[in-house]
């Protein structure tokens, strides 16, 4: 579905990412770890068209088409979602109309007509129980003086509701409670199928007892230095970075 | 569900979509400005000598004034002299009725999405519809009429209710107010009088749509709006004009008077052509609208929705001399291109207790320059007068400005006043947000900015907000990306 091939990537020309292959199929979930400042967030905003990076180097492709040939836009349309580290407040707009107008943008790019009131609302309220958001929120400016989880838990209710094929998550755990993230990795789960795939970049092994990982990868100074199954994540609880860290600057001296 | 929405389902369109002009045969005063062509104007509407003296002493005030050079803006001098002060199609013979006025006439309105039409017309909205400088027609007469509620054109006033307009006119913005004030009262050609009697609710919203159709027309309307003690009116305010590369001078006054208890609410959805990318052509609006709050507890409440024109220069204000009165200014301008806007109000507070609430968002793009400017005074007896002002500029792009000269002048110590100013960009992270859920930039826009200017919006009648968020939308595209 998703093919990264020696990707390079620069911001003001400071190289970030420096070569970055990855294979993701149908059905699949990886998980991207590294020490901050690796990268993380910086694949996800190049995968999902942000323009103050440049792609130096290097394709992708998703479901077999040129990714990086396509806006930000039409990337979300084609089906790539972002939970963004920090979801962006956006003051006077409701999470309700930001919704319907992102919703009915991406049914009009997939032939679909647009949903009118009452079937938009039948969508929310079930979209709603999966990640058991509070509908008062739904109805204040998006994420303007939402809390830290609550922001989270509103990146996942609108991942619900567009449906997306690759859903790209950055530290959507962090800052979450121990039930949102309960709450939340089950919304997850439900919302994974044989063809669609995930990306969850995390920190912590905590998140992946929820969402099991099929393939953990380590980002570090703008490569995946190392990759293995869900017990890479184990072993980087218990002995952090160093040794990868070590490894890898080694291999490149 | 959300105004927003219908919105950026209905914009398509990407020009200025009233700049088409009609050919009618019209009735046009020579070109020039003299005694004589205010002679001619006041015998063409058939006025009494008492109005055409009025006019008279207005013009030799203004012959000593000069054009104020205060406001924020930039414009190459007006000669006066080549603008024509009256121009009105020719009809065979004076409307009565709308039955009567030509069908040609109501088309152009239809046109602009206006139906004069009373069984078309959404119920609840009363239209005064000005072409040039006359009024072609007023919906609903007879159903206002059967409640006391005068509303009509204001040269059909100045007939059938002189001892009103006599009390009235210019009782709230005197004849030499300023230099436009003065010279509209000297060449005024029509608009539109409502009157409220009391202890009257008028029922439906008046509304007076303005059209600037001639060329080298300028048009100088007089709007006086009178709510007698415990009454309540809503007045709405269209206007657009046709695409030309000369730049056209509109000179409005519009005076409100508020007896004890009475409320007005006046809206202005303002949509004069702004003229085209490079700055070439568009409309000069210098205009004077003010209200009165004469009566204890009396209210009125302003709101401007201002995308329109090249040059903006227009303070709409309130003289709070009722005790408890309260005046508030809503306000969202909007430029784009070389547009330039100088715009805000002044409260003065007279009477005790008075308060006042202004709220303004200006929004400024490609590389025009967006001013506010507020007054709020408060005078010696006015004990206990509140203020709050809340002004925003939104900026887009790096070669547009905003600009906020606040003034305050305060000779009660008793008074509060509050003043909150931001600046924002509309942010790059926001619009790069809105494109990762599939919304296209320019939807981002409209979505972002109708977000910003809602506190003003909603303060509009339902049908008016739709069309300005279509407005805005309209009026920023292709100013980001
Ligand atoms: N405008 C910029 N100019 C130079 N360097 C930048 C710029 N923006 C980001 N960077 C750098 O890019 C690197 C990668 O940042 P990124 O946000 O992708 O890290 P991350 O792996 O997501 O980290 P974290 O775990 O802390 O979220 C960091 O070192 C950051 O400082
Ligand atoms: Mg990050």
């Amino acid at each position: 579905m998703l093919s990264i091939k020696n990707l390079h990537a620069s911001i003001e020309g400071t190289p970030i990412l420096k070569g970055i292959n990855l294979e993701v199929k149908a059905g699949e979930v990886h998980a991207i770890m590294g020490p901050n400042g690796s990268g993380k967030s910086t694949l996800a905003s190049v995968l999902a068209g942000r323009e103050e990076y440049e792609v130096t180097q290097g394709e992708v492709t998703f479901k077999s088409k040129d990714l990086l040939d396509l806006s930000p836009e039409d990337r979300a349309r084609e089906g790539v979602f972002l939970a963004f580290q920090y979801p962006v407040e956006i003051p006077g707009v409701s999470s309700t109309n930001f919704l319907r107008t992102a919703v009915n943008q991406v049914r009009e790019y997939r032939g679909q007509d647009p949903l009118d009131a009452v079937k938009f609302l039948t969508l929310i309220k079930e979209k709603m129980k999966l990640v058991e958001i509070d509908q008062k929120l739904l109805s204040r400016s998006l994420n303007e003086g939402f809390s830290g989880g609550e922001k989270k838990r509103n990146e996942i209710f609108q991942m619900a509701m567009l449906e997306p094929t690759l859903s790209i998550l950055d530290e959507t755990d962090s800052g979450l409670d121990i039930d949102a993230l309960r709450i939340v990795s089950n919304g997850v789960n439900q919302l994974k199928s044989d063809d669609k795939a995930t990306i969850v970049v995390t920190h912590y092994q905590r998140l992946l007892d929820y969402i099991i990982p099929d393939f953990v990868h380590v980002l570090y100074n703008g490569k995946i230095v190392k990759s293995g199954t869900k017990e890479l994540a184990l072993e980087l609880e218990e002995k952090g970075y160093d040794w990868i860290k070590e490894e890898a600057d080694k291999a490149t001296v | 569900m959300s105004k927003d929405n219908q919105i950026l389902e209905e914009f398509t369109s990407k020009e200025y979509e009233h700049g088409w002009s009609v050919n009618y045969e019209a009735d046009e005063a020579p070109i020039g400005l003299n005694e004589d062509i205010i002679r001619w104007i006041s015998a063409k509407k058939d006025e009494p000598q008492w109005l055409l003296d009025w006019r008279l002493k207005a013009f030799r005030a203004w012959e000593k004034m000069t054009e104020p050079e205060w406001a924020n803006v930039h414009y190459p001098n007006i000669d006066l002299q080549k603008l024509r002060y009256y121009s009105a199609p020719k009809q065979s013979k004076k409307a009565k009725n709308l039955d009567e006025v030509d069908p040609e006439l109501l088309q152009i309105y239809e046109r602009l999405g206006i139906s004069l039409n009373e069984q078309k017309r959404l119920q609840g909205i009363a239209v005064d519809a000005v072409l040039d400088s006359v009024s072609v027609g007023t919906t609903f007469k007879e159903t206002l009429g059967k409640l006391g509620i005068v509303f009509c054109s204001f040269s059909e006033a100045v007939h059938s209710h002189p001892e009103l307009i006599k009390k009235y006119l210019g009782s709230v913005v005197p004849m030499t107010d300023n230099y436009y004030a003065a010279l509209n009262s000297a060449v005024f050609s029509d608009g539109s009088f409502c009157y409220i009697p009391k202890g009257v609710r008028c029922p439906m919203e008046l509304s007076t749509y303005f059209r600037i159709n001639a060329a080298n027309t300028g048009q100088f309307e007089r709007t006086l709006i009178v709510a007698d003690e415990g009454s309540y009116c809503s007045y709405l305010e269209g206007c657009t004009a046709p695409q030309r590369d000369e730049n056209q001078l509109h000179a409005a006054v519009v005076e409100i008077y508020a007896a004890k208890d009475a409320e007005v609410k006046y809206s202005t959805v303002q949509n004069w052509y702004p003229g085209d990318k490079n700055g070439k052509g568009g409309i000069y609006n210098f205009v004077t609208k003010r209200g009165i709050c004469a009566g204890d507890n009396s209210k009125i409440s302003w709101t401007q929705v201002e995308t329109g024109s090249a040059v903006t220069w227009k303070y709409p204000s309130c003289i709070l001399k009722g005790d408890n009165s309260i005046g508030e200014f809503y306000s969202v301008a909007v430029t784009n291109n070389y547009q330039q806007a100088d715009t805000g109000t002044k409260m003065i507070h007279i009477g005790k207790n008075t308060k006042s609430r202004i709220v303004s968002k200006g929004i400024s793009a490609g590389h025009s320059q967006n001013s506010y400017r507020g007054q709020v005074q408060v005078m010696k007896r006015a004990h206990n007068a509140r203020n709050f002002s809340q002004c925003d500029s939104l900026l887009m792009g790096s070669k547009c400005g905003a600009h906020t000269f606040p003034y305050i002048d305060i000779q009660n110590s008793t008074a509060k006043v509050e003043h909150e100013a931001t600046t924002s960009k509309i942010g790059e992270d926001q619009l790069f947000y809105c494109n990762q859920r599939g919304i296209a930039t320019e939807d981002a826009v409209a979505l972002i900015v109708n977000g910003y200017a809602k506190e003003v919006l909603n303060q509009l009648p339902m049908e008016f907000a739709v069309e300005a968020q279509k407005l805005l939308a309209l009026t920023l595209e292709g100013s980001v990306g």
